[in-house]
């Protein structure tokens, strides 16, 4: 590139007078407008957290609108200036995110555990609730405001109105109308007869028998609660909670269940409470992983054909790619062009719907590659352990080649004629040319794509999920898993695919997945010494 | 930005074929030993390649829209397919394309700025922690933000409370996910770019008076255009192929993205839903597909910067 002639200095001088006057005026303004639109979110943020008493993000947060102040108004700091806005997202979405994962891996995070201690033993104590026998009878009006519905009732005691809902403990209600022995109106709700309930139907009937209006904010007094719609009867709960030992005791059987380490109580003989709650595990996930039959068996199996699947992949896709650069590679042929075009598809059509339309292709019995190609074929692409592991292969050579091609491509084209012409002189065969002197040039530049795209498939979660969803599914495993199944999809349907939602242990086979791509790609970066001219 | 390795000199002698070869009558034996059976190999791989996307492009046509009935190429013609997509109330089609277009187009359009702005800074300015800045966007990089899936599940329900606007089943939820990734995967590949543009423009530009942020704007930015052009069409084609996070994030069926959506219609009655489901792969991948051939010419020089040097 030619270096640009530097004007005259007088007549810079002067233009610099101009131009700044008036560039920093508009871009000032613009700056105050934006720092202003983030101000006023920031503030708003801060106000937010605070009202939720979440402490730490709250001062993480005035900590950041501090910062970014700083650094949009001070002349110095040039540099920040353009890398706040990139970092503000990689630090909240990226480093914490990773950060957080590896703190779940060491937690019992998952359906069953999902919130703290206080809420296992609310929800404990209201699971186990049972009518109190002889228990007093509260007169029952039954009202709605919207899809809200409240109990009316008569305190047995004081004999004053009272109204509740699911959420809100039973509180007096002034300004009820009562007549005889019940509430017949209160201001802002309508009052249901009986009538009225039974034209609302089966589902408004059975919310109703499962409402539960607690009686006070303590879960231990219980709650009220209406088969008939008509009275209501006191439930308490049969569990009762000893906060000093920790001790939850069935007051029916007389069972003390204690706070156990893993996130539930537990009886002496062993009996296990549901729900418990989110604690801390220590490595007892990533011992699982490798020690518990049930888990280590499919977890090792999906492990190798994680590794075989990525250096499949990498290596087909490369020999069909580089073969067709070569080949298609010749200055002597016409419409180089439109070959590039037309395999430049497979790679611009959307992963997942390629995925989807080959599962298609290979289905069993209706689909184009058995009927049409091999004429009404009974090959079992998709069902049978090892077919379907090739056909995710030959799907991931198809989406892959294209890539291979195109970067081959472009560093053959980078290689200097006179590489070819010194060869030949010297008596070197086309073949000897290509292995001896093109090859290891080419490898050069394309080793690191190789690793990267080797990182990539490692990964590749929309072959495998799209194709076969993990499939043919192993029947004799604990969990969702299957011969195609690798570790990403494996540790999707963990966290997200079943019934039970497993975070802790998911996130501890992604640390581990982290780990080993992060060794493969640091060692092989290494060794390509990529990284060596970094200044 | 050239792969090129150091090569001895050596004076070129040979005589040139090509042009001789010219002057020849044709001969078809010379013609495939020398082109020919290039062309060969060429058309298989094209048939290859090709041939799913046809068969899609076919079924999306098709009467009889199963599966069995797409087989046979191209044998009838309509429209019904299209039809049928945007006519089910369930399954909105139309609202899943839209989405992922606009989560697409803000996604790249803000990964290319931010990464942009983060390169400048890295290629131009000389600072504390550059290098290590520079070293540990790399080494995040290596962490697919795929792999964190739980946790970005957990911040977005977490983050519902405080911002509903960017919570659990928001678009501007997964769009701020996906521009938590932009920093890793593109500073890196555009820095090499952005250090190819001399400097000497950079300080002519300032002698006559431009502020840092005006020669960014306005003369970097231009000049490094293609490959801001690739960096966008990626992160574009990226976010369309995500199911992971989208399929966590975004829960109600109007929010979808054509991956989330499309996954779950196809899947449910996989044969009989296959005529419409090409017509909605064939208008999905319709726009990614044309701006591939756009800029294909830039794609190459994209890809194959991406590990190498600067």
């Amino acid at each position: 590139m030619t270096v640009q002639q530097t004007p005259a200095p007088e007549r810079s001088g002067r233009r610099r007078g101009v131009g700044l006057a008036a560039s920093a005026g508009k871009g000032f303004y613009v700056k105050l407008v934006l720092m202003a639109v983030v101000d006023a979110l920031g503030l708003y943020g801060i106000i937010a957290l605070g009202s939720q008493h979440s402490w730490v993000p709250m001062i993480l947060m005035i900590v950041a609108l501090i910062v970014v102040n700083i650094v949009y108004f001070t002349p110095r700091l040039t540099a920040s200036k353009y890398l706040v806005p990139g970092l503000i997202f990689l630090l909240v979405y990226q480093v914490f995110t990773v950060l957080y994962s590896g703190y779940l891996a060491f937690t019992n995070y998952g359906d069953g555990h999902n919130s703290t201690k206080e809420d296992a033993v609310a929800a404990l104590l209201t699971q186990s609730e049972q009518r109190v026998p002889d228990s007093a009878e509260y007169p029952l009006t039954v009202a709605v405001q919207g899809n809200k519905i409240a109990f009316l009732v008569l305190d047995p005691g004081t004999k004053q109105p009272e109204i509740g809902t699911a959420d809100e403990p039973l509180q007096p209600a002034t300004g009820a109308t009562v007549s005889g022995t019940r509430v017949t109106a209160y201001p802002g709700w309508q009052v249901l007869r009986l009538v009225d309930m039974l034209q609302r139907g089966q589902a408004f009937t059975n919310q109703l028998t499962q409402l539960r209006v607690p009686i006070s904010d303590k879960p231990e007094d219980g709650s009220i609660r209406t088969q008939t719609g008509q009275t209501a009867y006191v439930y308490r709960s049969t569990l009762s909670y000893n906060a000093a030992a920790d001790t939850l005791t069935d007051s029916a059987t007389g069972t003390v269940y204690r706070a156990g380490d893993t996130g539930n109580f537990v009886a002496p003989d062993g009996q296990v409470l549901e729900p418990g709650w989110r604690t801390g595990v220590g490595f007892s996930n990533f011992i699982n992983v490798l020690s518990d039959k049930s888990i280590r068996g499919p977890f090792l199996g999906v492990f190798v054909w994680t590794f075989v699947f990525a250096i499949l992949t990498v290596l087909g896709s490369f020999v069909i790619g580089l073969f067709l650069a070569v080949v298609l590679n010749d200055t002597r042929m016409r419409g180089r062009r439109i070959y590039r075009s037309l395999l430049l598809l497979p790679y611009a059509f959307p992963a997942f719907l390629s995925a989807l339309v080959w599962q298609g292709l290979m289905n069993k019995d209706f689909g184009w590659i058995n009927q049409v190609l091999l004429g009404g074929a009974d090959v079992d692409w998709l069902g049978d352990p090892w077919m379907a592991r090739l056909s995710v292969l030959i799907v991931n050579w198809w989406l892959g080649f294209p890539y291979m091609f195109l970067v081959a491509t472009g560093a053959l084209q980078a290689i200097p004629a006179d590489i070819t012409e010194a060869g030949a002189i010297d008596g070197a065969s086309p073949w000897q040319i290509f292995r001896r002197l093109k090859l290891p040039l080419l490898m050069v530049s394309l080793a690191p794509l190789l690793i990267t795209s080797f990182a990539f498939n490692f990964n590749n979660f929309n072959t495998i999920y799209m194709l076969t969803g993990g499939g043919p599914k192993d029947l004799s495993a604990s969990v969702d898993v299957g011969s195609t199944d690798i570790l990403i999809t494996f540790v999707y349907k963990l966290a997200f695919g079943g019934v039970n939602k497993q975070y802790g242990l998911a996130s501890a086979i992604a640390i581990i997945i982290f780990v080993v791509v992060a060794l493969i790609s640091a060692i092989s970066f290494r060794r390509t010494r990529a990284l060596e001219d970094l200044n | 930005m050239s792969v090129v390795a150091p090569v001895p000199e050596v004076p070129a002698a040979v005589p040139d074929d090509s042009v001789s070869m010219s002057k020849r009558p044709f001969n078809f034996g010379r013609w495939f030993k020398a082109t020919g059976w290039r062309h060969l190999v060429g058309l298989v791989a094209l048939v290859f390649a090709i041939f799913p996307l046809v068969f899609v492009l076919s079924a999306s046509f098709s009467a009889v829209a199963t599966l069995t009935g797409s087989n046979a190429l191209f044998s009838s013609f309509t429209l019904a397919s299209y039809k049928a997509l945007f006519n089910d109330p369930l399954n909105p089609y139309g609202w899943w394309w839209l989405n992922s277009m606009w989560i697409g187009v803000v996604t790249a359009v803000a990964t290319v700025f931010l990464s942009a702005l983060a390169a400048y800074a890295f290629s131009r300015f000389r600072f504390r922690g550059r290098r290590a800045g520079l070293l540990s966007l790399i080494l995040i990089q290596m962490f697919p933000q795929l792999l964190a899936f739980v946790a970005i599940f957990l911040l977005l329900s977490g983050l519902q409370d405080v911002f509903p606007a960017i919570g659990l089943g928001t678009r501007w939820g997964l769009i701020c996910v996906y521009l938590g990734g932009a920093l890793g995967v593109n500073t890196y590949l555009l820095y090499g770019f952005f250090n190819t543009v001399p400097k000497e423009i950079d300080e002519s530009a300032k002698i006559d008076g431009a502020g840092h942020a005006r020669v960014f704007f306005t003369i970097t930015l231009r000049l490094v255009a293609p490959i801001l052009a690739v960096v966008s069409l990626l992160s574009f084609v990226g976010v369309l192929n995500d199911f992971v996070i989208a399929s966590i994030t975004l829960t109600d069926p109007q929010s979808q993205t054509l991956a989330v959506g499309l996954y779950s219609f196809v899947s449910n009655q996989f044969s009989q839903r296959w005529g419409i489901f090409a017509a909605g792969s064939v208008l999905g991948a319709l726009p990614v597909v044309l701006l591939f051939q756009f800029l294909q010419r830039y794609i190459v020089g994209g890809l194959t910067a991406g590990s190498v040097k600067g």
